[in-house]
């Protein structure tokens, strides 16, 4: 027992102390978990309750569209179906969120093999275009069918996990964290037992030449949209519950181009880009709207800084960050404190460059 | 019925259109995906507003304005924001829809969320082919749609301008090999595509409303007319947009309670043909490249 322990403690001083980057997301969840301390304001504890839920979804576009290559223009359509199975399931039959948050994420996996039957044949914008018309039809279809569904209105009236706001932060939390961890081997290429992450890779770097080695690109495509569909969904489930409603706007375009938004501004094919964009820029409009003059235009500060953020670190705000604190051994890839002189596995020297010049 | 059904349906889909040709030439020859492009018709059918209500022109003259600072803004974005990251295509998208909720919070901010109307030109109707009534307006619309097409086929085939646009968009190293200036022609063409925009928002102005929120439905219908048309394909797009133009018509106008559908019905066409052609019905793909 101490001495799986001992060996955990020596993962965690050898594997992810030395990383900045690791460091620094092990301190982020720390802060996360003990932000009820700080303050147990009922409307701050509700945002970073959205955030978690968001940041779940955003990271299931990057699983997606950032290591499969597949650029899903309607990712709200995972979102919004596990949302209204969530609130078709509480409203009509009473059931118990426990059992409707897992039905709504199954529910959601479903569409998504659906959705990923175009995947199989069409690519790159075609493939983009394609799924953005699916939550647009099934809006239309919605509004159409308006006595079940609510039409505009949508359906209230969800019942909510527990009336203890303290308490719904910390399942969220938890949810987001694992099914973040769960992602994150999901595409992790190194993985010697899961052997999805370099597969998937594989195939949004070249297609052609992953099918030549003998991959069934068409069984991973769609594992890749199932495994999307299972978290976007249960995003949606979350959301249902948290809101305590499911209406139109969980399926809209706004949505997600906000998630693809915070994708892109985090660092898109990094697991962690979406998650920093979610937690800084979700909070940012909120707290901008607590000003009353800054309330009015925040939506206008908003793009002004996404379009200025953007033009200086193109490639996002994360690997920004990670280039500055952390630099890839040339000789064995791994990742370096970036004021290191020598590789801390093979003693190789970094910063090449400067040796040079 | 018949009758307003075609009209209609020539009106969304020159719209629909002339939208799409000036999204597939930004995307064919500066390989940008601008989705701000529907953005800058709403900014033009604004302009046009503001010049009317506000300074008190006449309609043609605050149609030209507005058209010509349409281009001009569409070219300083092109200069200002996407030509600096160009190598990042994820980044020029973002910016370019940072760039349409800029447009539209601006509006939203400074003109409320009320449906807006301008007069049209000339008010009135007019009897054609024995007992059909037009309104002037929807005459005037299919006329000049028809002029700016026809316009629009004539720069690209046969001036000098037109076989460069084509050269940059079909290989635009072998362009740059052969002395043409690939980022001014990127920048006349987003000017081009600039005009274009601006001019379908003088067309929909005076037939339609005017909202802070009007660039989102035809966004839709125009990246799916130039998926339905094959992407690189300009007549492909045009065909595209006339295609959902006619079935989101016919739908709203047949389908009881059809105007929550219309935009699905166009889609579900748009899905069929491309489960059946995946490159679109007039692109063109490698066959080496089809899986």
């Amino acid at each position: 027992m101490i001495d799986y322990f001992l060996w955990a403690l020596r993962v965690f001083k050898r594997e992810i102390l030395v990383i900045p980057g690791k460091t620094i997301v092990i301190i982020f969840y720390i802060f996360l978990f003990l932000f009820p301390l700080i303050t147990a304001d009922h409307y701050v504890l509700h945002v970073l309750t959205t955030a978690a839920i968001f940041a779940i979804f955003a990271t299931s576009w990057d699983l997606l569209a950032g290591y499969t290559g597949q650029i899903n223009l309607g990712h709200a359509l995972f979102f919004g179906v596990g949302a209204y199975t969530v609130a078709l399931l509480n409203v009509n039959l009473n059931l118990p969120p426990w059992i409707t948050i897992p039905i709504g994420s199954i529910v959601a996996v479903l569409v998504g093999l659906i959705a990923g039957i175009p995947a199989l044949r069409l690519k790159g914008f075609y493939l983009a275009l394609v799924t953005l018309a699916f939550p647009i039809i099934l809006s239309g279809i919605i509004l159409y069918f308006a006595d079940i569904t609510g039409g505009e209105n949508g359906i209230p009236g969800v019942k909510a996990l527990s009336s203890n706001s303290i308490f719904n932060y910390y399942i969220i939390l938890l949810i987001m964290a694992c099914s973040i961890f769960i992602m994150y081997k999901l595409i992790d290429a190194k993985s010697k037992f899961i052997r999805t992450g370099v597969i998937l890779q594989a195939i949004r770097d070249d297609e052609i030449s992953a099918r030549t080695s003998g991959i069934n690109t068409t069984k991973y495509k769609l594992l890749a949209f199932a495994f999307s569909g299972l978290f976007a969904g249960l995003a949606g489930s979350l959301y249902a519950v948290t809101m305590r409603v499911a209406g139109l706007s969980t399926m809209e375009l706004s949505l997600t181009f906000q998630a693809i938004l915070w994708t892109i501004f985090g660092g898109i094919g990094t697991i962690y880009g979406p998650v920093l964009g979610v937690y800084i820029l979700f909070p940012l409009i909120e707290f901008l709207n607590l000003f009353p003059i800054v309330g009015e235009i925040r939506f206008i500060l908003f793009a002004l800084i996404l379009i200025f953020v953007l033009l200086f670190m193109p490639e996002g705000i994360g690997p920004w960050v990670r280039d500055k604190i952390e630099i890839n051994c040339p000789r064995c890839k791994v990742a370096n404190i970036y004021k290191r002189r020598k590789c801390r596995i093979c003693g190789a020297t970094l910063h090449i460059e400067k040796i040079v010049t | 019925m018949f009758e307003a059904i075609l009209i209609n349906s020539l009106i969304t889909g020159g719209i629909y259109a002339i939208l799409a040709v000036g999204f597939s030439l930004i995307f064919g020859v500066a390989k940008i995906l601008n989705m701000a492009h529907t953005a800058f018709y709403m900014l033009s059918g604004f302009f046009i507003y503001i010049a009317i209500s506000f300074i008190g022109l006449p309609l043609i003259i605050s149609d030209i304005i507005a058209i010509m600072l349409t281009a001009v803004f569409a070219m300083l974005c092109y200069k200002l924001l996407f030509d600096r990251v160009k190598e990042q295509a994820n980044a020029v998208m973002i910016i370019s829809i940072a760039l349409a909720m800029l447009l539209q919070e601006i509006f939203l901010m400074s003109f409320g969320a009320e449906y807006k109307q301008i007069p049209p030109f000339i008010p009135g109707f007019v009897e054609i082919f024995g007992g059909i009534r037009v309104t002037w307006q929807h005459l005037i619309a299919i006329g000049s749609l028809v002029i700016v097409i026809s316009a629009m086929w004539l720069l690209l085939q046969k001036t000098k301008l037109g076989k460069t646009i084509r050269v940059v968009s079909e290989d635009r190293e072998i362009a740059n090999l052969m002395g043409i200036n690939v980022s001014n022609i990127c920048l006349i063409t987003v000017g081009i595509s600039g005009i274009l925009a601006g001019f379908a928002g003088a067309i929909v102005i005076p037939l339609f409303t005017l909202h802070p929120l009007m660039w989102v439905p035809p966004l839709v219908a125009v990246l799916a007319a130039v998926v339905l048309g094959g992407l690189g394909s300009i007549w492909g797009s045009i065909i595209g947009a006339f295609i959902l133009g006619f079935a989101e018509t016919v739908v709203v106008f047949l389908v009881p309670m059809g105007s929550f559908l219309g935009g699905a019905v166009s889609l579900i066409i748009m899905i069929i043909v491309l489960l059946i052609r995946p490159e679109g019905l007039f692109g063109v793909v490698f066959e080496g490249e089809r899986l």
